[in-house]
């Protein structure tokens, strides 16, 4: 079979329209209206990404009179145990407010009190910055809104494959394939903006469905893989994503919702075992502890609420962001007022957003590969959450604008193209082959096997191996359509991350962030050996290459009160009196 | 390779008396992340195509005639 080319050409390419990438679009857009911009979506931009039913609130808020930029900064560095750019976290926080101005101006409705000032809430351990959106479900119709308006180009069900360069090594637009009709398609553009969400189909969750992941399935990690095959760095990705859940429910307990109602995570005896549910590699570790004991399993506790409170709280949980809760509990015959939700921890990932692995990016959006751009949960600024995405995004769309101002392209060797055609068309080619959903299961089966923390390094040396072995079986994938196909290219992408995080962890000889790197044959954090960043990049030969590199000189140095803060989570016990 | 076909529930159902497919509606097929969703050419009517659900409910939600209902996958209930 062959695949049907289309060509197209613009100015800025924004690769995923889901929260960065739509933010992106318009600000480019606005910094320069006779730019050309398109927004490329793998699914469609309606509903597409980690907010297709919207979010309950904003995690990250930094208000005047609330928090400031600097206070924040440091907070994010305590609870990322030091390895941190403060320029990237200060740009985001610095810019916050005026993010949250500009959502409020499109519409979208934040909670505020009788005098019309937000309503903060305080869930970190030492800052307030949680701001509650209950009327949030409408966040992608605020988006498409503001697209149609800043005449975005928009290009529904087109997947993303590899990053195009020239031979400046610069990005010189994108090629993919439609998931419908199965034309492959090459974009050319001045400037790329990677927008591909967490890379959430790394593991299997415990339910063994393959689409019951924390993140959007759609998000596979795909931002990763293209990152990675057109040379850029990607930072840390050994602090993996684990997030704690509703057990077999993919929602997050929402100890952010829940919590400025009182309401708060339990062991099985009903006792609070953390001082502080804001999610940190230190808290999870906790979780993961208290999972493992005889007083596990955990819990989330609703039911000593009043029931105005509770049903506040059902309000808010079963209308936005995983709205199908309500129906999980109902299945389950658990209601909150009755008795405590029982919880578990999520499969593995990689996601900027909650933890701090993604493709390095500097305070201005760039990548280290010119004119490529990257925002939201795959770019690394740690723990950056939806705000930090519009934020990343409104840079990424506002300096690629500028960078193609002073546009230089290099030539673009057309032998890429006939290559990653090759590549994609493959399963399409030989009939009869492996079903891509068996290779990825077992992939994923694998990853939860050698790869969830505790990380051990012979595991992870076991995973590779097997990891080999799958990447043979991907050689004989068969697609018998082009949605199969969209589903076969995820399988490649899904064996890249989970490459990447074999390698990653593997680099950094150490234990930090809690549970996120947890290595039981290097159990102690080492200030001294590892105080870095890790980064991984391509080789000159393709293999992936871990190094070193320094962390950047603090903008806000720690106070010694502060610096060990997120180290002392669990609840001290009571003394006994004799 | 030998192959065979395993039968399989799927969450996302569709009412056919209320489903306008077959006036030319599309908008569940248009909104899932996944692309899960399809139009029974012949019947003129949406299902479910692939068994690939986050539950997401955009389907439901957005159905102009409350056609669509989405169970959590019978994995996870």
């Amino acid at each position: 079979m062959t695949m049907k080319l289309i060509e197209l050409e613009t100015d800025v390419l924004v690769v995923g329209g889901g929260t960065a990438g739509p933010m992106a679009a318009v600000k480019a857009k606005e910094r320069n209206p006779k730019l050309r911009v398109m927004l490329l979506e793998k699914a469609n931009v309606k509903r597409s990404g980690a907010i297709s039913m919207g979010m309950d609130g904003l995690n990250n808020a930094v208000v005047p009179g609330h928090a400031t930029p600097e206070q924040y900064t440091k907070e994010i560095t305590i609870a990322n145990d030091g390895i941190v750019n403060q320029k990237t976290v200060y740009a985001y926080a610095n810019h916050s407010y005026t993010t949250i101005q500009e959502l409020d101006r499109w519409g979208v409705k934040f909670e505020k009190d009788e005098t019309g000032d937000y309503a903060m809430r305080k869930v970190h351990h030492i800052g307030t910055y949680v701001l509650p959106m209950p009327e949030g479900h409408h966040m992608k119709k605020v988006l498409y809104r503001q697209l149609k308006r800043a005449r975005v180009d928009v290009t529904n069900r087109v997947v993303a494959t590899r990053v195009l360069t020239d031979s400046k090594g610069q990005a010189a637009g994108l090629l993919g394939f439609d998931c419908r009709s199965g034309a492959f398609v090459v974009v050319r553009a001045k400037a790329v903006i990677l927008c591909c969400g967490a890379a959430g189909r790394i593991g299997l969750p415990t339910s063994g469905y393959l689409f019951g992941t924390y993140e959007n399935p759609t998000n596979a990690g795909d931002g990763y893989s293209m990152a990675f095959h057109a040379g850029a760095e990607l930072s840390n990705l050994e602090c993996f994503q684990i997030n704690p859940l509703i057990k077999d429910y993919n929602g997050p307990a929402c100890a952010y919702v829940t919590g400025p109602f009182g309401g708060y995570t339990a062991n099985a005896r009903g006792d609070r075992f953390i001082e502080c549910d804001y999610w940190s590699g230190q808290m999870m570790q906790e979780f993961y502890n208290e999972l493992q004991s005889g007083n596990g399993p955990v819990f989330l506790k609703l039911d000593h609420l009043a029931e105005e409170t509770i049903q506040t709280i059902e309000h808010i949980l079963h209308t936005n962001e995983r709205p199908s809760r309500g129906r999980f509990h109902s299945g389950r015959k658990t209601n909150y007022r009755e008795r405590m939700i029982e919880m578990h921890i999520s499969e593995i990932g990689f996601c900027s957003g909650h933890s701090a692995s993604g493709v390095y990016v500097n305070e201005r959006a760039e990548t280290t590969v010119p004119g490529l751009y990257a925002a939201g949960d795959m770019a690394n600024v740690p723990h950056n959450y939806m705000l930090g995405a519009f934020t990343y995004g409104w840079f990424a769309g506002t300096n690629a604008a500028e960078y193609c101002a002073n546009y230089d392209g290099g030539t673009v060797d057309s032998a890429q193209i006939a290559e990653e055609m090759n590549r994609v068309s493959a399963p399409l080619r030989h009939g009869g082959g492996l079903p891509p959903s068996q290779v990825e299961y077992k992939l994923r089966r694998m990853v939860n096997d050698y790869l969830q923390p505790p990380k051990a390094t012979r595991k992870m040396k076991l995973a590779l191996e097997r990891f080999d072995e799958i990447g043979e079986d991907i050689g004989n994938i068969s697609a018998e359509n082009p949605h199969e196909l969209m589903r076969a290219m995820e399988v490649q992408v899904i064996h890249d991350c989970a490459r990447m995080a074999a390698h990653a962890s593997l680099f950094r000889e150490e234990s930090r962030w809690g549970l996120y790197h947890n290595r039981v044959d290097f159990p102690e954090r080492d200030d001294v050996d590892w105080f870095t960043h890790c980064h991984l990049r391509k080789d000159d030969v393709g293999a992936m290459s871990s190094f070193k590199k320094a962390v950047e000189p603090y903008l806000f140095p720690l106070d010694d009160n502060e610096k060990n803060a997120y180290q002392r989570l669990r609840v001290v016990a009571p003394a006994r009196t004799a | 390779m030998p192959t065979a076909i395993n039968r399989t529930s799927v969450p996302v159902s569709v009412d056919d008396e209320k489903c306008i497919a077959h006036k030319g509606c599309t908008v569940c097929v248009d909104v899932c992340p996944l692309d899960v969703l399809a139009i029974d050419i012949v019947k003129g009517k949406a299902y479910m195509k692939f068994d690939e659900c986050w539950y997401c409910m955009p389907c439901e939600q957005d159905c102009p005639t409350g056609a669509v209902h989405v169970d959590i996958p019978y994995l996870l209930r």
